[in-house]
């Protein structure tokens, strides 16, 4: 199934009350099968627009729709959040189970997919640990594996690696490609760094500052599967550039904006 | 010019705090010995300050003619009564009380007005109402239990991360299945605090209801060897219900252990 974002904004309310223009007019399409990255600043509004896609906040006008043949038993949304968001009291596999139990996946074939997911994000035999038991890593191994366990048309993913080590975080990325080399799984991917997006997505949506506004949508035009010697290529090069150009003087404003009202926005 | 040599030694020596097994044991034992040394010295009237052996002596006896554990009996039949009832219906209310805002209405004020009554005031009107009998005494230790039990389980289940009922919520639970997979396990630390709490304070309420109008139980067994001036049957009463306190403690947190596991 495609994503469809059509001309949404959002508008909360401030501490003081007034009103802070969060989105505006957002549009843009996820098509089946596609990566696209979601960049933008912080204070862009791209946690509240994710937030909105996956149905946990309500937008102010615009629609967000879903095109396509629905799968039943198949939701339309799974999310990878940017802490992990396990459940401590659930080992490993408890967790990926999770959301196969709330859409009613029961039996052997939640056995079956349960492992098949555990296995694809590299968790045999860490079945029976605790989430407090394991590295930042592993446990967003686990967040990816519950998410994508429940076959969402769409995964969404909340600055998925922003909160590990940099070392972490490259294997983490090339391991999430090769998954969805393997899946073709259509994929949101909210970040804020450009060469994560470029190296990952086939197009990249840049969001500007409050108000949140599509600037412009990059598509990347790097062979798959993608490997690291690819950043240095011209391509690659040009693409963080023209990303760079467009959000330059915007993330300069944003480091001259004190926290409480950057944080008031995300 | 001399050359001085300055050798780095940790300064956090006074900070460390280790265990001192033995001192623990020999501090009790110490204590029981000083009071048996004391009851021997003839010097204090065993009607005032029975000698731990005779205590002892006294307690075998108790136990061996059946005494001891009809009252013991009756006794924990109440406490686990009004500990089961109380405590089932605090978890019950505070799990509510904490999620739903509109139960959060209606019964935090009331609890506001009736929390601070001290339990044991209540016990003529249980009485006038249920009658002498155990529904009372049940009643009034379930009373006392249901308060820290509701207001803990409450604060539990506020304490409940947000993040994990969003990513709950996102994947599709309803409100039943967030209470039951995430709000309830949030707050079972704050509830086995509560079931802590409330052990101590249905301990006390049992006993305080039985030295009020009862004919059996714990607590009627040291009022009535008090009346009959029979200190050393008195202390053979207290010392059990030290023991009731340790060994409830104890159960308490073995059952926290085996519910909790994921924390250690």
């Amino acid at each position: 199934m495609r994503l469809v974002v059509e001309r949404v904004s959002k508008t909360f309310a401030d501490r003081r009350g007034r009103d802070v223009v969060a989105l505006s007019q957002v549009d843009f399409t996820v098509e089946s099968r596609e990566f696209v990255a979601l960049l933008g600043p912080s204070g862009c509004g791209k946690s509240t627009l994710l937030n909105i896609i996956g149905g946990l906040l309500p937008l102010t006008s615009g629609q967000v729709y879903f095109e396509g043949e629905p799968r039943p038993g198949r939701p339309v949304t799974a999310t990878v959040f940017q802490e992990f968001a396990l459940f401590p009291w659930r080992t490993v596999r408890a967790n990926v189970e999770f959301g196969l139990e709330e859409v009613g996946v029961s039996g052997l074939d939640r056995i079956e997919r349960t492992r098949r997911y555990l296995d694809m994000a590299g968790l045999a035999g860490f079945e029976r640990r605790y989430p407090h038991q394991l590295s930042g890593g592993m446990r967003q191994r686990v967040g990816i594996a519950r998410a994508l366990a429940v076959e969402p048309a769409v995964l969404l993913l909340d600055e998925p690696f922003s909160a590990l080590d940099a070392q972490t975080r490259t294997l983490m990325m090339d391991e999430l490609l090769g998954i969805w080399e393997r899946t073709r799984q259509s994929i949101l991917y909210v970040t804020h760094n450009i060469q994560e997006a470029v190296f990952m997505a086939d197009r990249v949506v840049v969001l500007s500052r409050r108000p949140g506004e599509v600037l412009d949508v990059v598509p990347i035009k790097l062979d798959r599967p993608r490997h690291s010697g690819q950043q240095s290529s011209a391509p690659f090069v040009q693409a963080a550039d023209r990303i760079w150009g467009l959000i330059k003087s915007q993330a300069e404003a944003a480091l001259l904006e004190s926290e409480g009202l950057a944080e008031s926005g995300a | 010019m001399a050359v001085e040599r300055l050798v780095v030694v940790d300064r956090t020596a006074f900070l460390r705090r280790p265990d001192h097994r033995t001192v623990r044991v020999i501090a009790l034992v110490g204590l029981v010995l000083l009071w048996e040394a004391i009851t021997r010295t003839g010097r204090v009237s065993a009607l005032f300050l029975p000698a731990p052996s005779g205590v002892l002596v006294e307690g075998w006896d108790m136990l061996r003619s059946g005494q001891l554990l009809v009252h013991l009996g009756t006794s924990l039949a109440r406490l686990a009564w009004g500990f089961g009832i109380g405590a089932a219906a605090g978890i019950a209310v505070g799990v509510a009380v904490g999620f739903f805002s509109l139960a959060e209405a209606v019964v935090q004020p009331i609890i506001a007005a009736t929390f601070p009554i001290p339990k044991i005031a209540l016990l003529p009107l249980l009485i006038l109402w249920l009658g002498i009998g155990e529904a009372s005494k049940i009643a009034v230790v379930a009373l006392g239990v249901f308060f820290p039990m509701a207001i803990n389980t409450y604060a539990g289940v506020r304490q409940a991360d947000p993040l994990l009922i969003r990513a709950a919520v996102s994947f599709g639970a309803g409100p039943w299945s967030v209470i039951r997979k995430v709000v309830v396990p949030s707050a079972l630390p704050m509830v086995f605090a509560g079931l802590r709490l409330g052990a101590g304070i249905a301990l006390l309420l049992l006993v305080a209801a039985e030295q009020i109008a009862a004919d059996a139980g714990i607590g009627f067994l040291i009022l009535q060897s008090g009346n009959l001036m029979e200190t050393t049957r008195l202390m053979v009463g207290i010392v059990v219900l030290s023991m009731l306190g340790v060994l409830s403690y104890w159960a308490l947190g073995a059952l926290e252990r085996a519910v909790i596991r994921w924390r250690h």
